[in-house]
């Protein structure tokens, strides 16, 4: 049986947006995955431009190490411009 | 893993549940939850598939050029859900190839309400009418299930196929308000669909045998028995506008309920159906097989011309 | 009946057919992207049908319904390509080679019409025709160049429909005396060059024929056409005055 690669499918929706993940499908190699997602996911003229990525090509964070990956973040409130004090009347700012 | 962080894993598995958040493919879950997911993710786009057949009979003979593209349109939709959801599904690890093998080798199931046949135009109203109106009561809480591929699949899915039904809908005004045929061939679809439609909910709550843990999981958010009166509530008040009769003596509207009780279909029959005992069963699913073989040798020149052309780079 | 009618008929045939036929493909193809695919097809060339039907009955006072549905065998102006049965997928897709060149050339020359209707449909169609062009062009390049089994059917499929591209090229008065036509006579060449090329790249075989089908443009069809019509037309005519 031929198991044909499994490619992830990323639109940009409109001009000035990135590229967003909407799923994925099956092709033989990237010329027809690209034309495929054509077909399958901008049907309804949901994109301008369309990337394909084989699914296999994909590196992700792991799940188990999501509290080493993400948790150190969650103090550092001073990144955030709603951590500073601004005196009344100061505007622009 | 080991034991603690196993059961560490299955904790935040909860935890996530319980907060009522999204469930994403490389997060540690209970077996049983991705075996339940596989099931259902994979039968609901075996549905859609086979889902084709019944409404794709009709394209060729659709009476009029609008009616033609809107059908066209429609079934190959069905087409993309059912791509959709298999993606949705191979996000658990399991390969569509090996899910349309059980589709074909009849080790997983459809949707019953397509094993039966379409037999008049007005039968693509009905199911787009009854059956996509069912299939969207059905559909709409599983936009908020508790898996994240599943639940975003159906968001896309729900999304178009918000005309499915009332494009049934509208072909099924034009017949009641049509010719003393075309209204005759308007009430026999409603006569035929109407019994199926009410099974598509499933069995009675009382003997389902998924229901209880898809519901604390987050997978299922109301009962067969609940989504199959919302939908009469729903449905009803449209059969009169449309001027059509349903089929059921029992209707009665309780005014203290705000619901319509209505008579139970036989749900023997759905059993039956589900066992491979229904009017389509066989043709179905040789169709669906038919198109597989037939295309295997084009999916393996693809390959073969993929596998030359990465040599030839290379 | 007018020149300018006979013409958007022709033309609005092809496609009426081509649909018909490309419809089949629904729940029948390879893979699901492709039913998809060819669905996209099968809708570009139902909607330039309808334009080009509708153009047509604005002129007589006849709905595009009328012409596709109330219209005999022997009215109908479609090439004898667009009716032939549906084969495996390399027939659909060397059909679509040959069908969807010639739209495009043809749609591209016809952009420049005096006649706006005309003019704007060719605009329109001209863009989904290019992207058909494409997608059998990969097709036949994959099938032609895949295993010896998909090389064998994709040459077998080239050779069929081979005899009945000539036709898309025949020219006659009506097109020479019709100043907002495009005469496709002018358009083989340039055909066979684009079509060539990409049977030369597939590794197939450039067909031959010695016997040149026609009779489409003048209501001469194949003994498939009273079929792929029974089909088309039956509900419609079995109530005759409905609306649906």
């Amino acid at each position: 049986m031929t198991v044909e690669p499994l490619w992830e499918v990323f639109v940009r929706s409109r001009r000035g947006l990135s590229h967003t993940h909407v799923g994925s499908l099956h092709a033989p190699d990237a010329t027809m995955a690209l034309r495929n997602a054509r077909d399958v996911y901008t049907r309804r003229q949901e994109g301008v431009s369309i990337w394909v990525v084989p699914a296999t090509d994909i590196t992700a964070s792991s799940p188990d190490e999501k509290d080493e990956f993400f948790d150190p973040a969650a103090d550092k409130v001073y990144r955030h411009p709603t951590f500073y004090d601004v005196p009344e009347g100061v505007d622009h700012l | 893993m080991s034991h603690l962080s196993y059961a560490r894993a299955m904790d935040s598995f909860q935890a996530t549940i319980d907060a009522d958040s999204r469930i994403e493919p490389r997060d540690a879950m209970p077996d049983g939850y991705r075996k339940t997911l596989i099931r259902q993710i994979a039968q609901h786009a075996h549905s859609e598939i086979i889902g084709m057949q019944p409404e794709g009979n009709w394209i060729s003979r659709a009476p009029s050029l609008r009616r033609k593209a809107i059908l066209m349109a429609k079934v190959q939709d069905e087409a993309g859900h059912g791509l959709y959801l298999y993606a949705a599904a191979e996000t658990l690890g399991v390969d569509r190839a090996d899910l349309l093998d059980m589709l074909h080798t009849g080790r997983q199931k459809y949707s019953s309400i397509f094993n039966y046949p379409t037999l008049t135009w007005a039968d693509i109203g009905a199911i787009g009418w009854l059956v996509d109106g069912a299939a969207i009561v059905n559909q709409v809480p599983l936009c908020r299930c508790s898996y994240g591929p599943y639940a975003r699949a159906m968001v896309r899915v729900c999304k178009e196929e918000s005309f499915h039904q009332r494009q049934g809908f509208e072909i099924l005004h034009t017949l009641s308000t049509g010719t003393p045929g075309q209204q005759a061939m308007a009430q026999d679809a409603l006569d035929r669909w109407w019994w199926p439609s009410l099974m598509m909910f499933g069995p009675p709550d009382a003997s389902s045998t998924h229901s209880e843990q898809s519901m604390a999981w987050g997978i299922k958010r109301h009962s067969n028995d609940e989504l199959r009166q919302r939908f009469v509530d729903m449905t009803v008040p449209q059969a009169d506008v449309l001027g059509l009769r349903v089929p059921d003596d029992g209707l009665v509207y309780d005014e203290v309920t705000g619901h319509y009780s209505f008579t139970q279909p036989d749900f023997t029959e759905l059993y039956e159906v589900v066992k491979g005992n229904g009017p389509c069963n066989e043709k179905r699913l040789a169709t669906r097989v038919k198109a597989h073989e037939d295309g295997a040798w084009v999916r393996e020149a693809a390959a073969a011309y993929a596998a030359k052309q990465m040599e030839r780079a290379a | 009946m007018s020149d300018l009618f006979t013409y958007a008929l022709r033309l609005g045939d092809d496609a009426l057919i081509a649909a018909q036929r490309m419809a089949e493909w629904i729940a029948a193809a390879p893979q699901l992207e492709e039913d998809v695919a060819l669905g996209n097809i099968g809708l570009d060339q139902l909607g330039q049908a309808r334009s080009l039907l509708q153009y047509a009955g604005s002129m007589d006072g006849r709905t595009e319904d009328d012409l596709a549905y109330f219209r005999e065998e022997r009215e109908f102006l479609n090439v004898q390509l667009c009716e032939l049965p549906n084969g495996d997928f390399a027939h659909a897709m060397a059909r679509l080679l040959y069908f969807a060149s010639y739209q495009h050339l043809l749609y591209d020359e016809l952009r420049a019409s005096a006649d706006e209707t005309l003019s704007g449909v060719a605009g329109k169609a001209v863009k989904e025709v290019a992207y058909h062009v494409d997608h059998a062009t990969q097709w036949v390049l994959r099938l032609g160049d895949g295993t010896s089994e998909s090389h064998r059917r994709m040459q077998a499929a080239l050779d069929e429909l081979w005899p009945y591209t000539a036709e898309l090229f025949e020219s006659d008065d009506l097109v020479r005396r019709l100043p907002v036509a495009v005469d496709p006579a002018g358009l083989r060449d340039e055909w066979e060059r684009r079509v060539l090329a990409v049977i030369d790249e597939s590794t197939c075989s450039r067909p031959e024929a010695s016997y040149q089908h026609r009779g489409g443009r003048s209501g001469q069809h194949t003994e498939h056409m009273g079929f792929l019509l029974a089909e088309l037309q039956h509900v419609a005519r079995s109530h005759p005055g409905a609306t649906w």
